[in-house]
């Protein structure tokens, strides 16, 4: 979807301001939305592609002024909800009206779940031989889906070539819109500042996006 | 207010001022989710103290650190860490196993390496933990893949004219580390006393290790 997530080359948001105080979490709740985000998304009821999807959902004005971690937090309340696994009511009173019902996996649990927590691993089978090669120019295809898509805006309809061949992965576009798990190829794309931005771009500059190959279509 | 203080915790100390309200309201949203997640049996509350521990004292940018300076001493750890992190830090034997899809990109004073997430905030957290909330802000999401050089003189950082900018939009499931070069003088040196030389920018590109003589002998 073109969402304000796809900020990729917008201007007017100010200076980057390197942070004074760094603490991992800037207050308790952060902190437990940050676990409790990790905890249920243990449980097989959504995937990472889901659960970015639901953030890219938020509303945009309420996207642009909540921190990273109030974000996490609005989108894992509106998968509970979404799912059946609370009601408004329980939230509205701040407790359980009924029991759980069977989760897809076992949630993570015990006093050892943090060391427990690890980045799953994203190959799949290739459902075909890799169209591109390295080396090869490509131009990313101009599609604007209105579901999930990790083909940032500014690199729609330029043209690069494919510098590295990342295997097989989960495509998240797949995924998020009807649910199937299958693989495409993934590959790094670099783009010339100039094809990107034009005259505007600075000098020696060069962008890589990981982009799957449906992304895709070999330049003419 | 600008920048990560905007989006992190001066928005929400913000917040609060202007509506009275915010962050007392997220602290109440947040345990009542919690408290009828427990209430279910959805969630073991050890597992999210747990969770909160490890990555507030186990995970965190000494673990790359460690990485960068085995490259800068072992050569053929540098040539298989470009090849396959992933794989490489694996062999390692770390504490906190690290996932799949790792990459390193190597500094040169041709190129200079810069990672980003412009869609999320797509972040190696196993090498660096989590993202501090610059990385994460609209800002830098929004320009390094259009002004890098811009962005990098926020951090007061300057690259030779003749060095060419490679920005790494993390996209997919891949995530990115910087390898970046070995400072001078620091020959002979052990590897612990190089890793306190690598700084968590360093690995992503927005800064610079540190000098030999910003360390103590």
């Amino acid at each position: 979807m073109n969402g304000v997530h796809d900020m990729g080359g917008m201007d007017g948001f100010g200076k980057v301001a390197p942070d004074l105080h760094e603490v991992p979490f800037h207050a308790d709740w952060q902190a437990r939305s940050f676990a409790l985000n990790r905890v249920m998304g243990s449980a097989g009821e959504w995937n990472i592609d889901v659960g970015r999807y639901w953030i890219e959902t938020l509303p945009p004005a309420v996207y642009l002024s909540s921190s990273y971690y109030r974000k996490w937090f609005l989108r894992l309340e509106r998968l509970c909800l979404d799912r059946g696994l609370v009601s408004e009511a329980e939230l509205a009173s701040g407790h359980s009206n009924e029991p759980g019902r069977p989760l897809k996996r076992m949630p993570l649990s015990g006093p050892q779940a943090g060391v427990a927590v690890s980045r799953p691993n994203h190959d799949q089978p290739p459902p075909a031989p890799a169209l591109f090669e390295v080396g090869q120019k490509v131009r990313a295809r101009n599609i604007h889906p209105r579901s999930h898509t990790r083909l940032p805006r500014f690199a729609r309809g330029r043209l690069g070539t494919i510098e590295r061949i990342q295997g097989c992965h989960t495509f998240p576009d797949a995924v998020v819109e009807s649910g199937v798990v299958r693989g495409e190829w993934l590959y790094t794309v670099v783009f010339d500042s100039r094809e990107l931005w034009g005259p505007d771009a600075e000098d020696g500059a060069t962008v890589s996006i990981e982009a799957f190959e449906p992304y895709l279509e070999p330049a003419r | 207010m600008s920048g990560s203080h905007d989006h992190e915790h001066g928005h929400e100390d913000h917040h609060d001022h202007e509506h009275g309200s915010e962050l007392s309201e997220m602290q109440l949203r947040v345990r009542a989710l919690e408290t009828i997640l427990t209430e279910k049996g959805y969630v073991d509350p050890a597992a999210l103290d747990s969770i909160i521990e490890t990555y507030e004292t186990k995970i965190g940018p000494h673990i790359g650190a460690q990485v960068v300076a085995r490259a800068w001493v072992d050569a053929d750890f540098k040539t298989a860490l470009i090849a396959d992190a992933s794989k490489a830090i694996a062999r390692l034997g770390l504490q906190q196993k690290v996932g799949d899809h790792l990459i390193a990109v190597e500094n040169t004073p041709a190129t200079h390496n810069m990672i980003v997430c412009t869609l999320c905030s797509c972040y190696p957290w196993d090498l660096l933990g989590l993202p501090p909330a610059w990385y994460k802000s609209t800002p830098y999401r929004a320009r390094t893949v259009k002004e890098p050089r811009k962005v990098l003189a926020d951090f007061g950082v300057t690259l030779p004219d003749e060095t060419k900018v490679r920005v790494w939009d993390s996209t997919a499931e891949t995530r990115f580390i910087v390898l970046p070069m070995r400072p001078a003088a620091t020959e002979g040196w052990s590897e612990e006393k190089l890793a306190s030389l690598v700084t968590r920018d360093s690995m992503i590109g927005t800064g610079f290790p540190k000098a030999a003589n910003e360390v103590a002998a």
